[in-house]
């Protein structure tokens, strides 16, 4: 009898070995004689335990990780295809506590199925929010959208709904759908995980987008740093037209709808909305003042919808369950679930899917476990680099978006990034200067010039040069930043700068001083 | 050269054939040209603006906005390297520093013998794996002292 054998062609299970892995085990399956089927998945997420290869049993699933390639012949050897123990056994992945302790509503399949099999789609409950929408009109599904409570998940938090619904109320003959996979925040990998590990999850949010708003075509803007993602991407478009779910008759129904993957070419600043729509209609990746808004006059000036790949994805298990399930996860106007990526220094990185409301510290330090190396966690990042650094005194905040703004910062697409106590934060302030200074599209002069000179005051205070006037100065320019910048990049970069100034104020005094206090 | 200036310029026509007639068509005809070229030739530009029905100072414009377009050919190997927060935390600055050493080359920076060109990357969505690097589509993380010195071996060849 076959055994299925999953070995995951994640993007970060390859970077530690996947490929190398199935390599060896197919030539040591082949060696030995042994009946053996591999099947690419994606990445459940728990990263220190990739690339984690699973064995389909009697029993079910059994997880073994992390597995090199030169473990291959032991693991056989021990008996892993009867799913039998060894060092490296993990036993059933459902059962693991990171699992067991998530709500997976956008992430139930990825890692699971087999990402570019449609019929293994269907069977894990995909395609069924896409046929419910078919029986709705297009008012009832953004009603669903509405109830569900879903804030666009690419950082703005702004309701999926009401911008579904703006579309639909413009007219024209022709409007779009764009998905930003832009995904440029360090940090955040959520996006990159389910397009590589259940990318029919994104085409079926798509087509729904469409059917609801009167759109016929979808774009996925993907970064060029995915090269990856675009291959599983492009592979699962093919299958979904091929079975019918894109195309001139979307499952046989009325609705027409397709899509293509497009891919930037190496710019933070895409990730914008209206940036990125420049970039797809092969322009400088600008930001536009707004209104007018995307939805009215978006890509090639017709009524766009422009959502994160999280945001659509979420979209099928509402159009499934309803809106009023999906609601009832949550706290305050954050509703539903948030796919949290750990990052950094931890021990326990990788994807957590949970309901709104679970405390940094808890995230932190519960689920990842501290820091990789073993040292105290000193500060975290929060949202990407236009996020601000939290210290331990705010380990209290609850993941909410309301509540992140009381604090100064941001959730933006929930990437957390952890640090140890070696980190330098004046350092990571010039970083975020230095990063805004590289990625600004040069519209406005506080986010094109003040990004550089925040770099040389912050170089002149690590010299210890007139620490005072430098903090001041700094400070006024991240001012000057935060309310003369058209969008975020400028406008946010003061969150990074001001927030280690704030929490970490003893980084940012001269060496001599700081050696004087220890 | 005359001869490679030729296959250049046919490459770069197939590419705009296969894209003049889509929708915003710019960007996939300079990702192919990169692709199959490693960089964006200067020749190019007239031939992309004369297709497209754009001046030629703005498909310059758009080449020289994204970081990825090279206007000068790329060593047989890319190395982009990850320099942002998540890999800073787990020692990505080191690492960088060593791999400069090792390549004797710096960031934006092609090996005198066309061997390896070395690039920055603002993160490979491989954060919860870092340090993290991307050599010639190849991504690899959590990358320390041998793995960083097999790197600058499989560059370097
Ligand atoms: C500098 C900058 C970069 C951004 N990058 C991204 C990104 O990579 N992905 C994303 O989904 N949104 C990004 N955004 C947010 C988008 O502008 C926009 O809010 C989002 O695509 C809307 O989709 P949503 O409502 O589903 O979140 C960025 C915003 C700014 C200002
Ligand atoms: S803030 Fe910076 S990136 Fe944003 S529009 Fe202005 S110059 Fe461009
Ligand atoms: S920060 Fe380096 S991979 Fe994300």
């Amino acid at each position: 009898m076959t055994v299925k054998v999953y070995v995951p062609r994640d993007s970060g299970a390859l970077a530690l070995g996947a490929e190398q892995v199935a390599g060896a085990l197919r030539t040591e399956a082949k060696t030995r004689g042994l009946d053996v089927e591999i099947v690419r998945n994606g990445s459940r997420g728990l990263y220190w335990l990739e690339p984690m290869v699973e064995v389909e049993t009697a029993q079910g699933r059994i997880a073994y990780g992390p597995v090199a390639p030169g473990d291959i012949p032991a693991l056989l050897d021990a008996g892993m295809l009867e799913g039998r123990t060894h060092a490296l056994a993990l036993g059933k992945p459902e059962e693991l506590p990171f699992l067991v302790r998530q709500t997976r509503l956008t992430f139930a399949r990825c890692g699971i199925v087999d990402p570019v099999s449609i019929e293994d789609y269907e069977r894990h409950g995909g395609l069924r929010g896409l046929r419910n929408a078919l029986e709705k009109s297009p008012a009832a599904i953004i009603e669903e959208v509405m109830e569900s409570g879903l804030r666009g998940r690419g950082g703005a938090g702004f309701p999926t709904g009401i911008k579904w619904k703006t579309v639909h109320d413009a007219q024209g003959p022709r409007k779009y759908i764009v998905c930003n996979a832009d995904e440029g925040d360090s940090g955040t990998f959520a996006d990159r995980m389910i397009m590589e590990g259940d990318p029919f999850v994104l085409i079926e949010g798509m087509a729904i987008a469409g059917i609801a708003t009167g759109a016929t075509k979808g774009y996925i803007y993907l970064r060029s740093e995915y090269p990856h993602a675009a291959a599983v991407l492009n592979e699962a478009i093919a299958v979904a037209r091929a079975a019918g779910v894109l195309g001139k008759s979307v499952l046989s129904s009325a609705f027409a709808f397709d899509m293509e993957v497009r891919v930037g070419a190496g710019a933070y600043v895409c990730g914008e909305e209206t940036a990125l729509l420049d970039s797809l209609e092969g322009k400088r990746g600008q930001v536009r003042a707004k209104p007018p808004l995307p939805a009215h006059q978006g890509l090639f000036g017709k009524p766009t919808v422009i959502n994160n790949v999280i945001s659509l994805a979420s979209v099928p298990i509402i159009l499934d369950k309803g809106g009023a399930y999906y609601r009832d996860f949550g706290m305050g106007r954050s509703r539903g679930t948030i796919p949290i990526q750990i990052a950094g220094n931890v021990k326990h990185g990788g994807l957590f899917e949970a309901a709104f409301g679970m405390t940094l510290g808890e995230i932190v330090d519960e689920i990842g476990g501290g820091t990789a190396t073993g040292r105290p966690v000193r500060a975290v990042q929060v949202g990407g680099p236009l996020g601000a650094y939290f210290p331990r005194s705010l380990f209290d905040t609850p993941f909410d978006y309301e509540a992140f703004a009381a604090k100064d910062g941001l959730i933006g697409h929930a990437g957390i990034v952890v640090f140890d106590d070696t980190v330098d934060m004046l350092k990571q302030a010039r970083f975020a200067m230095e990063f805004c200074a590289v990625e600004s599209c040069g519209k406005c002069t506080p986010c094109r010039i003040g990004s550089t000179r925040g770099m040389e005051v912050l170089d002149r205070l690590k010299a210890g040069i007139a620490p005072e006037t430098q903090i001041e100065t700094v400070t006024d320019l991240c001012n000057t930043m935060k309310f003369g910048s058209l969008c975020a990049l400028g406008g946010f970069t003061p969150y990074p700068v001001m927030s280690a100034l704030t929490h970490f104020p003893e980084d940012f005094r001269p060496v001599p001083a700081r050696e004087a206090a220890e | 050269m005359q001869h490679a200036r030729t296959e250049n310029a046919s490459t770069v026509q197939s590419i705009v054939e296969r894209w003049r007639e889509e929708e915003g068509p710019l960007l996939p005809i300079l990702n192919g040209i990169q692709q199959e070229l490693g960089y964006v030739p200067r020749e190019s530009v007239p031939v992309i603006a004369e297709a497209l029905n754009l001046s030629r100072a703005e498909v310059y414009g758009v080449v020289s906005f994204y970081h990825d377009y090279r206007e000068k050919p790329a060593g047989r190997h890319v190395l982009k390297v990850c320099r942002a927060e998540a890999c800073q935390s787990v020692g990505g600055d080191a690492v960088a520093e060593r791999l400069e050493q090792l390549l004797g080359i710096r960031f934006h920076e092609t090996s005198a013998d066309g061997a390896v060109t070395l690039e920055p990357v603002y993160c490979l969505g491989l954060c919860a794996c870092a340090p993290s690097a991307m050599l010639d589509g190849e991504v690899i993380g959590r990358i320390d002292d041998e793995k960083a010195v097999d790197i600058a071996r499989r560059a370097r060849a």
